[in-house]
Formats: structure tokens, C-alpha cells, sequence
């Protein structure tokens, strides 16, 4: 990941990082170094008082099976969420690449839901598996099947997996036709005339030259399960049935937005720092090597 | 471009299956827009006595026109041209400040680069909600409330264009750099004639990516904004929710939301042209 | 929002604009939109165009918990409104915010406003009042469970519509009849922990919580595992295996089920009759909530749910008279009668009640005096003034939570309740801790 070519200089490349950096350091790291500062105290919400506990806030985290639990949910509906929207995406991206008309007009559909934003998604999809009176969901129960998400918790994980991952498979589909009308036509049709039959061809050429396409969707999907579905979650489960659907994100925004507890928040803030911070080795270290360039 | 795809599969039933997938993919994926369009021409009544129709109604003119004069502090061409500028600003200025980090982290190594590249990086992850008290202190401090600035900074900071850039500049063949080494192009000329061109699929991609964050962004411009005339569209939307026991009226919520899907979907459509193609173009 | 009602904001706005000289700001941030908001927005046009020397900027944040947070976020950067509205459950927040807050009482005192907390109905404004008697904020919209019945659905399942609902012991019974007339959904809820246990320990006069359900101070333990409300739950529990209990959701997701006829019976707050009203194409009627008639001293009374108006620290002396002025307008029998027919919220005073009263009201719309009935019927006890909790609102998602397990029968009603207080307290002792 080095370029071998590289210019000389020190206060350009400096000037040239500069503005990020200013942004960067007033807007995220002043903010979220409040936050660790916080994770030590037990403040009130108003910012009036703050009650000094060490590593208190970590060990009642810690302490509460709850909290252990959510970190399998999380991964759960992180990898869940992924593979549906990458999927779904690549599928279809597959598909549209091999028409030679009309991908404009499905091309131009399938992206809508990318514009929806997610506040207004959770909404949506809550209005149509409204427990009974939901449009699908009172079809189901036509049918026979009786939706109840509000009490059944697979359910409700299948439905806050389908409306995260909903916006996300527009955005994906963009990405992976980009990538897939990029890869040199002559290359596959060398392979085609060779006899490759479509899955050789795809499993040989196109998903190794597809490879940074995948790895990014692969960082920016996970980074959008894990950070960004909050809103999804909370407009259509609060994290229930029990606590079938709290992933951290959510925990650390009902805890501190909802309810308050600014300490409890904070620390589990820096929980995900940390989290978020060994991910970020990992990606870089092992995944991307295996990228093909 | 896609014209020699079609050589390489048969013509017949692998085409139609394919239509066929599309469209079992586009009814699946588009039924949640359709049934908000639908919902939004017909009567509250008809709504909420399920099953609720299907196909669109005959309410279309009324609930679009109550939706256009309604908006709880503001009237919706004013929270559109609000959330507007808002996007535009987070797309533009996101843009201009990664390019310039993302080519100074792979084109230079300068003392700090590593740790440069990681400060920016592990703000890829943590979103602004998550540290929205202390976040909401700062853009206070510097009096930032209630205006364009305080929507659009703090939501700057994050890394996502400059991972998308620095993914990109590594694929671009290091003899470019080289050759402009050679001619004695100074970097900023080798960013501006060979490296800036080669970017603009990307540039499209991103403005597109960060023009759609920016306008759906809900809980921030919330807090922000205390004045009716900063309010943004999404916001708009979610105030039409009642808390408490209240009804919603989801004609005119639907017709709204509706409405603020169409701006943009018309970025996302106008541009997906150019960094689809550009990006087909520009690795052949 | 209608066009007429458009054309009066801009004619609003312009007479307030006009004379701007001298008038004094009041910022009032509330969480109604739609209807509701369109009435609060009446208010405030009343109030600017009855006087001139306060302008009130009446402005929606978001539902409660946004508009809360709004609030406190905007106190931590000195750019707080002078008016607040809190639903009920972060009273205790607000409370223990001392420098945060001026409690009303101190307003009025301060603006010498004509004021006598003896006006307000007791069992509203105990919810925000200290055990001393101070008003600390002012209650705004207030509204108490009662039973909503489809009177349709009865009869078509053969049962006399005016059947006799006033205790649970009825209801089961009736609930049994509609199950077997093949009857999907005969009871749903609307906010559980509020209807079936808030309320059902203070209509039973059992304490919710020790140290007189948090009033007397903030080292208070939850006591709602009591033999009453674990036979209540332990009731619905089982009503929900034998498909008698609907859950729908925690919030008021049940509404859209009994609106569209779906549910026969429907447990939910007195102020559901303006939307019920609105969407119901079937025959129905309010009754009070339902007791155990086995319990001595039911029906005690209900407590309300709702919001209230906090008045923010840091504020001038000029803004606060006019706070002082505009909550004393807001609490006039005129103002508070219009509200509470309206939208189906309680009065806050007994003038209101009665002006109501007076005006025909109740007679032209039969069944809408039970709560306010319901809320007075006793003076009120220290087991039925309130709940005062911090962190209430995620206590409640702990209650929520242990309900849905009994719901599912993965767990039965005392393990979930003995669950849920032992969860509940590490919270109070957290939120203890903060406000020591």
C-alpha cells in the first residue's frame, strides 16, 4: 500500500492536510476526546455537576449480561446487513451488466431508495410490517402467517436487517455496475471463447478484478451497519422485542440521547473507539492485502 | 461498451431470465417507494383500514398541494432550498479538503504521514451522534447555531472521500507520477493537469454519496437549528409525526416524503451517467 | 395546516411584527405537530394578539425525548428557551437540575403574578409539585388510561354492548366470550407499563416504587413486583397465550388496530378520543379503567401521563414575567375548556372543568368526563400522586422489555417483574449517584 513514486516536501504536504486536519480535530477528536473524559464520571445531564467514578461506568457495562449480549447482536446484524445489501446488489449488478438495452430504466429504479433518508426508511418499512394492519403485514396474516415483530425477535431482526440493508443495496448496485462495465470486455470474451462457462468466468476473471470495488463496499458497509442504522432501529423496534435488537450504536445513542446517562454513553463510546479502532488494523493489515490491484 | 456483453451470452431464455431477475430484484426493491406514492394519493380513511389499496387513488392534487403549504415551522420550499444548500456545501466542501489530504497522504512521505493517515482514518467509524453533546459545545462555542456553517462543518469531518480518494490515487499508475517527475512537473501541477482529470468519476461518485448524506441528515440539524427558517427537509418530515396520541395524517407525511426523495434522486440519476461511464472510460 | 390557518400565522406575525418596539421575547420549545401543534400554535396567536409587551415564539423540536434533549443541549451552550415542555416521565431530570431550572412557583412569586397552586386539580399538578406544595412546573397536557371499548365488535360477537366493564374480572369474562365468537383481537394496550402497571398500582393504591413512588427522594427502590400487579400481569400473560391480549408494539402502535376495528377492547390514554373519533367507523364508547374488585380500596385514582412546562434558569426578569403571564394564560378556564375538548386532554384546573361543564360539553359528548371523574373521583394518596423516577424513561424500556417476555411465555410475571426491579434499581442508583 506504499506508492513508490512520491514527491518531496514537508510544509506542502503539511498545508495540503491542514484544513481535514482542523476539521477533524475541532469536530471529531475535541468532541469524542470529551467523551473518554466523561466515560471516568458519572455527570448529570445538564453538564451542572460530575461525580468522579475511575473505571465505574466500564465495570456496570461490563457487569450487565445485556451488554455482553448486544455484542453478538451487533455482529450479527453487521454481517447480516452486509452480505444482504452486497448481495442483492451484486446479483443485480450482475444482472443489468448482461443486457445490452434497458439497464438505464432499471438502473434508474433501483436507485430511489438510496435518496430515502433513513429516518424516513425505518418509517416506511414500520408502516407496511405494522404489527396486523401493516399493508404486508396483513397480507401474511391472509395467508396465514401471523407478523408479530414487536414479540418475536428473529422476526424483528429479519425486519431491521431488510430496512437497513434497503437504501444500502441502491448504493452497492452503483458501485458494482461501475466495476463490472470497467473490466476490459476482451478479457471475458478471451475467457468466453476459451469455453469458460458464465460461473468460471465470473469466479476467475470478474470477482478478482472486482476486488476493490468489494473491498471498499466491504469497509463502507460495515462502518454503515455499525454506525448508521441507529435511526432505522429505533424507529422500528427500540431495540426489542426484550433486547433482541440493540447493537451497541443504538445502546450508546438511547443511553446518552434518550436516557441521559451522559457517563454510561461516553464509555461505551470509548468501547467502540477501541472496537472500531482494532477493526481499522484488521481491514488494513489482512483484507487488503488479499485485494487484488 | 455493453454492447459486446451481449456477444458473449446467448440470446433467448438467458436474456429474458435475466429481465426476469431484474424485475423480481426491481419489485422488491421498489414496492416500500411505490406504496408511499400510492399512499400519498389516496385518503387518510383508506389508509389506515387495511388492507390499504394497492394502486394510487385520486388525491393526488390535494394531498401534494396540502403537503407544499403544510410544514410544521416552515413552509417546504424553504426547508428544501435549506437542506439544499446544506448538501451541496457538505458535498463541496467534504470534497475539496479530502482530495487535497488523500493526495498528500500517498504522494508525499512527510514526517507524521502514518499518524496523519490514521487520526483521519478512525474517524471513518464514529458518527456524529454518537458524540453529539460535546459536538453540539463546540459549534456553540464558536456560534455556530442556526446557520449554514454549523450544518455543514462538524458534518465534514469524517473520512469517507478521503478513503475513497486514497483507494483511488493507488491505482493510478505510479509512470504517470514518474513521468511528471521527469518533466520537472512540481506536484501541484501533476495534481492539477494528470491527477484531477483522472478523478472526476470519483469526484462524481462522491458528490453524489456526500450531496445524499447531507440531505438526509435528521438528528443534527434538529439541535442546530432553533430557528424555523434553518429548518431542513427531513427534518420537516419527521415533524409531522405526532408524539404522543396523536394520528398521523400519512397522505400529506407520504406526499412530502415524496417530495423530498425527488431532488436527490435527480442528482443521483444526472450524475450516475458520468462516473459510470467516466469510470468505464477511464481504466480501459 | 390549512390555508385559513396559514393566512392567520402571516397575519399574525405581521401585527406582532409591527409594534416591535419594547416587546420582550418569550421562546417556548414544545414536541406537538399536526393537529396538536396547530392548536399550541392557536395559543400563542391568542396570547401575543390579547397584550404587547411579550412576543411568544412557540417552536416544535422534535417528539419529547428530541425536544428534551434539544433542551438540555441548548442549556449546556447558555442558548436555552424560556419555556421547556417535558413529558412526565424526565421530571425527575428536570428536577434534579436545580440550576437548570426555576421552578414555576418561584416565576409567579418573583412576576408578583396572580397565582394560587389551590386552582390546579390536585391529582394533575401533584404529579409536579414537591411534597411542600411547590408547583415546580406547570402541567400542560395531562391524560389518564381509561378503557376504550367497539361497541360493533361486542355485539356482533353476541354480547350486550353495555355490558358491565368496571372490573378485570369482568373483562376476562368478556374476553373469553369474544374468543370463542372467533373474535382475532380482543384487548390491546397502548404504552403497557404506564397503563397496566403505573396505573394499576396507584388505582389500587399499592406503591410503585418506595419513598412514596420517588417523591420523598431520590434513594428510592422499585416495588412493583407486589402480589397485585404480578396477578395482573401474570393475568395478561396468560390472556396473551390464549390469544385474548394482542401486543401490538410499546408505544400506541395498538391505536392503529383499534381504529380500524380490528380490536375490540383497547386500553389507552383519555386523550386517543380526538384520533379515534376521527378514524373510527364503528360504534364506540369510553369507560373507566377496569380494577380487581378483590383488592380493598380500589379504584383508588389514575395518574397521568403527559407534559408539562419546565421555565429554564438564566433567563431576565423581563422574560420571566412574561413566562409568568403567558403560563398564567395558558391555566385560564377559557383556554384550558377549549384544550381540554379539543384533544381530549384533563383540564388543569377545576374552573376548566367545570366551564366545560357548563358549556354542555359532556352532555353533547357522552363518556368524555370519565377520566376527569376517574383523576378526582379520590384525593389523591402517596401511592396515587405519581411517579417520580430518574432515568424513568429507561426503566420503562426495562419494563417493556421484561413484559415482552412474559407476552411470549418465555418467562412468568413475578421472575419478569423481580427482573425488572432489580435492573430498574441499578439505574436509580446511577441516576442517584449523578444527582447527589
Amino acid at each position: 500500500m506504499e506508492k513508490r513514486v512520491t514527491f518531496k516536501g514537508l510544509w506542502l504536504p503539511l498545508l495540503l492536510v491542514f484544513p481535514q486536519l482542523v476539521v477533524t480535530a475541532v469536530f471529531f477528536f475535541y468532541p469524542a476526546g470529551q467523551a473518554v473524559w466523561q466515560s471516568l464520571f458519572i455527570p448529570d445531564p445538564f453538564g451542572l455537576s460530575m461525580k468522579f467514578v475511575g473505571l465505574g461506568n466500564f465495570e456496570y457495562l461490563f457487569s450487565n449480561s445485556y451488554y455482553r449480549a448486544s455484542f453478538v447482536t451487533t455482529a450479527v446484524f453487521s454481517i447480516l446487513v452486509t452480505v444482504v445489501s452486497m448481495g442483492v446488489a451484486l446479483y443485480l449488478a450482475v444482472l443489468a451488466d448482461r443486457l445490452i438495452k434497458g439497464s438505464g430504466v432499471y438502473r434508474t429504479l433501483l436507485i430511489w431508495p438510496y435518496a430515502v433518508a433513513p429516518a424516513v426508511a425505518g418509517v416506511l418499512w414500520l408502516f407496511m410490517f405494522n404489527t396486523r394492519v401493516g399493508v404486508v403485514s396483513w397480507y401474511l396474516g391472509q395467508l396465514g402467517y401471523d407478523w408479530n415483530h414487536v414479540l418475536n425477535g428473529d422476526e424483528a431482526m429479519g425486519l431491521i436487517v431488510v430496512a437497513s440493508a434497503w437504501g444500502r443495496i441502491s448504493y452497492n448496485f452503483l458501485f458494482f455496475l461501475a466495476g463490472l462495465q470497467a473490466i476490459p470486455r476482451s478479457v471475458i470474451e478471451a475467457a468466453a471463447i476459451d469455453g469458460a462457462r458464465f460461473w468460471t468466468r465470473f469466479r476467475t476473471i470478474v470477482w478478482p478484478l472486482l476486488s476493490p470495488t468489494t473491498f471498499f463496499l466491504l469497509v463502507v458497509n460495515i462502518v454503515y451497519a455499525f454506525f448508521e442504522t441507529f435511526g432505522v432501529i429505533h424507529t422500528i423496534t427500540s431495540g426489542g422485542p426484550q433486547q433482541a435488537t440493540t447493537i451497541l450504536v443504538y445502546k450508546v445513542f438511547s443511553d446518552g440521547f434518550v436516557s441521559q446517562d451522559l457517563g454510561s454513553s461516553a464509555a461505551q463510546s470509548v468501547i467502540l473507539l477501541a472496537i472500531v479502532g482494532v477493526l481499522t488494523i484488521v481491514q488494513f493489515k489482512f483484507i487488503e492485502r488479499r485485494v487484488h490491484y | 461498451m455493453s454492447e459486446s456483453s451481449g456477444m458473449v451470452e446467448k440470446r433467448g431464455l438467458g436474456h429474458w431470465m435475466t429481465h426476469l431477475g431484474l424485475i423480481i430484484g426491481l419489485l422488491f426493491i421498489f414496492f416500500p417507494i411505490w406504496l408511499a406514492f400510492v399512499a400519498s394519493t389516496v385518503t387518510q380513511p383508506e389508509i389506515v383500514k387495511p388492507p390499504m389499496p394497492l394502486l394510487p387513488g385520486d388525491q393526488f392534487f390535494s394531498n401534494y398541494r396540502k403537503a407544499l403549504v403544510s410544514g410544521v415551522n416552515a413552509p417546504v420550499a424553504m426547508m428544501m432550498m435549506n437542506s439544499m444548500i446544506m448538501a451541496m456545501g457538505i458535498a463541496v466542501g467534504k470534497i475539496i479538503i479530502s482530495l487535497l489530504s488523500a493526495f498528500a497522504i500517498v504522494y508525499f512521505k512527510f514526517p507524521g504521514r502514518r499518524l496523519f493517515f490514521w487520526l483521519i482514518f478512525l474517524t471513518l467509524m464514529l458518527p456524529v451522534e454518537v458524540r453529539i453533546v460535546p459536538t453540539y459545545q463546540v459549534a456553540a462555542n464558536f456560534g455556530l447555531l442556526n446557520s449554514y456553517s454549523g450544518l455543514i462543518f462538524p458534518l465534514i469531518a469524517s473520512a469517507t472521500a478521503t478513503f475513497l480518494f486514497r483507494q483511488f490515487f493507488m491505482t493510478v499508475p505510479d509512470e504517470l507520477a514518474e513521468a511528471a517527475r521527469v518533466d520537472g512537473a512540481g506536484p501541484m501541477r501533476f495534481f492539477w493537469d494528470i491527477l484531477l482529470p483522472m478523478s472526476r468519476t470519483n469526484i462524481a461518485a462522491l458528490f453524489v454519496i456526500l450531496f445524499i448524506y447531507g440531505w438526509n441528515q435528521y438528528l443534527w440539524p434538529l439541535l442546530i437549528t432553533t430557528d424555523p427558517s434553518m429548518n431542513t427537509i427531513v427534518m420537516g418530515i419527521k415533524q409531522m409525526f405526532p408524539s404522543g396520541d396523536d394520528t398521523a395524517d400519512w397522505p400529506v407525511i407520504m406526499a412530502t416524503s415524496i417530495l423530498a426523495m425527488i431532488p436527490p434522486v435527480i442528482v443521483v440519476i444526472s450524475m450516475q451517467k458520468l462516473f459510470i461511464r467516466g469510470l468505464v472510460d477511464s481504466e480501459k | 395546516m390549512t390555508i385559513r390557518n396559514v393566512l392567520m400565522g402571516t397575519a399574525a406575525v405581521m401585527m406582532t411584527a409591527a409594534p416591535a418596539l419594547a416587546q420582550t421575547e418569550v421562546d417556548f420549545w414544545h414536541a406537538f405537530t399536526g393537529r396538536l401543534g396547530e392548536l399550541v400554535a392557536e395559543q400563542v396567536e391568542t396570547f401575543n394578539a390579547s397584550q404587547s409587551d411579550y412576543k411568544v415564539t412557540a417552536s416544535h423540536k422534535g417528539n419529547y425525548s428530541e425536544t428534551l434533549n434539544a433542551g438540555i443541549a441548548a442549556f449546556r451552550a447558555g442558548e436555552q428557551p424560556d419555556i421547556l415542555m417535558v413529558f412526565e416521565v424526565g421530571t425527575a431530570t428536570m428536577m434534579g437540575a436545580k440550576g437548570a431550572i426555576k421552578p414555576v412557583y418561584e416565576v409567579m412569586a418573583d412576576a408578583g403574578a396572580d397565582f394560587n397552586p389551590d386552582d390546579y386539580i390536585s391529582s394533575i399538578n401533584g404529579y409536579y409539585t414537591t411534597s411542600e406544595g411547590e408547583m415546580l412546573s406547570l402541567p400542560y397536557n395531562a391524560s389518564t388510561p381509561v378503557l376504550w371499548v367497539n361497541r360493533d365488535a361486542l355485539s356482533e360477537a353476541g354480547i350486550d354492548a353495555d355490558v358491565d366493564l368496571s372490573t378485570w374480572e369482568q373483562v376476562g369474562d368478556v374476553l373469553g366470550q369474544l374468543k370463542e365468537a372467533g373474535h382475532s383481537c380482543p384487548l390491546v394496550t397502548a404504552w403497557q407499563s404506564w397503563v397496566h402497571l403505573e396505573n394499576l398500582s396507584a388505582y389500587h393504591n399499592t406503591p410503585f416504587s418506595t419513598q412514596a413512588n420517588g417523591f420523598g427522594g431520590f434513594d428510592t427502590e422499585l416495588a412493583m413486583n407486589g402480589p397485585i400487579q404480578v396477578k395482573h400481569i401474570q393475568t395478561m400473560g396468560d390472556w396473551a397465550k390464549d390469544g385474548k391480549f394482542i401486543y401490538t408494539g410499546r408505544r400506541n402502535e395498538g391505536g392503529a388496530n383499534f381504529r380500524s376495528g380490528e380490536c375490540a377492547l383497547f386500553t389507552e390514554s383519555s386523550a386517543g378520543y380526538a384520533g379515534i373519533k376521527a378514524e373510527a367507523e364503528f360504534d364506540f364508547d369510553v369507560r373507566p379503567l377496569p380494577y380487581w374488585s378483590d383488592v380493598e380500596g380500589a379504584p383508588q385514582n389514575t395518574i397521568i401521563g403527559g407534559a408539562s412546562l419546565w421555565v429554564m434558569a438564566g433567563q431576565s426578569d423581563e422574560e420571566y414575567k412574561g413566562v409568568a403571564e403567558f403560563l398564567n394564560f395558558l391555566s385560564s378556564p377559557e383556554i384550558q375548556a377549549k384544550w381540554h375538548q379539543d384533544t381530549g386532554y384533563l383540564p388543569s384546573t377545576q374552573a376548566a372543568a367545570d366551564l366545560t361543564e357548563e358549556q354542555g360539553f359532556y352532555a353533547e359528548n357522552p363518556g368524555t368526563d370519565i377520566a376527569v371523574k376517574q383523576m378526582t373521583a379520590n384525593a389523591p394518596t402517596e401511592n396515587s400522586k405519581g411517579i417520580r423516577l430518574g432515568s424513568y424513561d429507561q426503566i420503562r424500556g426495562i419494563i417493556d422489555e421484561e413484559l415482552e417476555a412474559v407476552w411470549t411465555g418465555d418467562k412468568d410475571a413475578q421472575t419478569a417483574l423481580d427482573s425488572a426491579k432489580k435492573r430498574g434499581d441499578e439505574l436509580l442508583r446511577r441516576f442517584e449517584q449523578a444527582n447527589r
